[in-house]
């Protein structure tokens, strides 16, 4: 039977997210729809993931934005045609798909990093310090992607587009406001070099003076340890780790970051890695590609003036 | 207005974590176990509501292996009025532990659950998803901040790309998140205090919930190792390596 891929998008095109879960999909089975939910825009750049067959597009406000119950009350009877549903491991699937799994009697299975046949997959436990092998006993599986850990599918395809009808979700919460930050920086999930700063920045002036300027002339992402955003030198959403978010982009660099073990479980699969911090002995070094035991008020400037 | 917060031992997070060499799991044998962090934050929030005047009695519940009661007496100490603890050996996935609260919920009939947003060990992020879909209850999961007024609770909540926010009418579940507060320390008063606070402990067998496991753990196994690279010297250097290695 078919297997659907829940799409993340932007209202406009569906993200790189959705062609790294497609390829995880495909793993599965050979027949993969692709859900369009909230907006109808993004329909068309879902069609063209290769492997794609069928589109299915719901629009409604609740989708949207994400609202737990309204995606709920739209997969949950889709599951009946589908033997697997697939999220892209972020805030919104890690939201919703517990909540479908619940719905139908059937375990979650969460952050999947490989297929290994079609109901066996490897997730990562313990911040990534461990590989946990498992084997689902269940008739339909609802699972989370780590996109980073899959190819993205190309774009040469043209699948069918169905339009479907969303269903009320009832006892659901309510949107009242969001505040989302606007940039003109690469997305951090999805950026191909990233530059992080860590504790020893010592301020959110520091971090925005030494951090930033370097991540716009490399053109990357801006992240951060979650030392430095528990102390406010970066907001909630630049944080990597365990308990932020997990990237693996081309090139990661770490500024006055020791690598505590929960914020390495967020970058370690970086290809390259280069870590600048003063302390010799800090953890970060052990897997970095490259090294610079300096101060960062000295070094990045350099660095930068190098470029 | 009574909060339910379940919490869960785990190993503590400053710990190195070791696979065992046979595959099938991770070392727990001597090693420092804690509550799981999210979970002190899900109650240190309880706390401060019934010290703002808005809620009245926060209890809190622990399912696994009988030494979980320490992890309650934790909560205790933090300022929590009683515990139960539902003793189980086995290993419990969300969904079964989602049903065991579930019968638990049947019995105390809180206004609320705060809980951890993930555990640290299994790194899920689902139980109190799947809670509320058991419950047909609204959910606002990753909450960074919860206002009560007029029996809704108005939640800020960590999405990808800033913040949202979402109203949810009570009973609901709340998912809380790093920033949500910062954990007080429980004073020796407290600590001797908690030790009189009652915790009822019963069998998670008696509540009447069919538990079973529907994934088949078949290996726990190492990461691939990561080797470390070269030191440079210089920032100069630095940035001629990364060209001659063609990443910028």
């Amino acid at each position: 039977m078919a297997v659907l891929v829940y799409a993340d998008h932007d209202g406009v095109n569906v993200k790189d997210s959705t062609n790294k879960a497609v390829s995880a999909a495909l793993a599965i089975s050979s027949d993969v729809h692709v859900l369009v939910a909230g907006s109808v825009a993004p329909a068309k750049s879902a069609a063209s993931i290769d492997g794609v067959s069928k589109v299915l597009v719901a629009k409604s406000d609740a989708l949207s934005k994400d609202i737990a119950e309204a995606v709920e009350a739209l997969v949950t009877p889709l599951m009946a045609n589908y033997d697997a549903v697939l999220f892209v491991a972020g805030a919104a699937g890690k939201n919703a798909a517990p909540r479908i799994a619940a719905k139908l009697d059937v375990a979650i299975i969460s952050d999947i990093i490989e297929v290994t046949g079609p109901k066996s997959f490897v997730r990562p436990i313990y911040a990534g310090n461990a590989l946990e092998s498992v084997e689902s006993s269940d008739g339909k599986l609802i699972i989370t992607v780590r996109t980073t850990a899959f190819k993205a599918e190309g774009n040469g395809g043209a699948a069918s587009i169905e339009e479907i009808v969303a269903p009320n979700a009832t006892h659901s919460a309510t949107f009242v406001s969001e505040a989302m930050v606007k940039s003109d920086r690469p997305e951090l999930q999805g950026a191909k070099r990233v530059v992080s700063g860590g504790r020893a920045l010592g301020s959110e002036e520091e971090f925005n003076a030494v951090i930033v300027p370097l991540a716009d002339r490399l053109g990357a992402a801006v992240g951060a340890s979650r030392a430095a955003v528990d102390a406010g030198y970066a907001p909630n959403d630049y944080q990597v780790g365990q308990t932020g978010k997990v990237v693996a982009p081309e090139l990661y660099v770490a500024v006055g970051i020791s690598g505590a073990i929960q914020h390495l479980a967020g970058m370690k699969d970086s290809k390259t890695i280069v870590a600048i911090n003063k302390d010799p002995d800090a953890p970060i070094f052990q897997i970095a590609d490259f090294g610079l035991v300096a101060d960062y008020k000295t070094a990045v400037p350099e660095f930068q003036n190098s470029l | 207005m009574k909060i339910l917060v379940p919490v869960k031992r785990v190993i503590d997070y400053n710990v190195k974590v070791r696979v065992k060499a046979d595959q099938t799991g991770v070392d727990l044998a001597n090693v420092k176990m804690s509550m799981n962090p999210f979970c002190e934050i899900a109650v240190e929030e309880a706390v401060r509501l019934v010290e703002k005047g808005v809620a009245t009695e926060v209890v809190v519940v622990s399912i696994g292996v009988t030494q979980a009661q320490e992890t309650i007496r934790t909560a205790l100490a933090m300022g929590a009025d009683r515990g139960i603890l539902l003793t189980s050996d086995q290993d419990l996935e969300p969904l079964n532990i989602a049903k065991l609260l579930k019968a638990v919920i049947a019995e105390e009939k809180p206004d609320m659950v705060l809980m951890g947003k993930q555990a640290i060990d299994g790194d899920n992020n689902a139980t109190g998803q799947m809670l509320a879909a058991l419950l047909d209850w609204p959910q606002a999961t990753f909450a960074s901040e919860i206002n009560i007024d007029g029996g809704k609770a108005k939640v800020t909540r960590e999405v990808d790309g800033g913040l949202q926010t979402l109203e949810v009418a009570l009973p609901a579940i709340v998912t809380v998140d790093l920033r949500l507060n910062e954990p007080r320390f429980a004073s020796l008063p407290n600590i001797m205090k908690a030790k009189k606070k009652p915790i009822d402990i019963k069998d998670a067998a008696s509540m009447g919930v069919e538990v079973k496991n529907h994934l088949n753990v078949t290996k726990v196994t190492e990461p691939p190792k990561r080797e470390a690279g070269i030191k440079v010297e210089s920032a100069a250097e630095l940035a001629a390596k990364l060209k001659e290695a063609g990443v910028i």
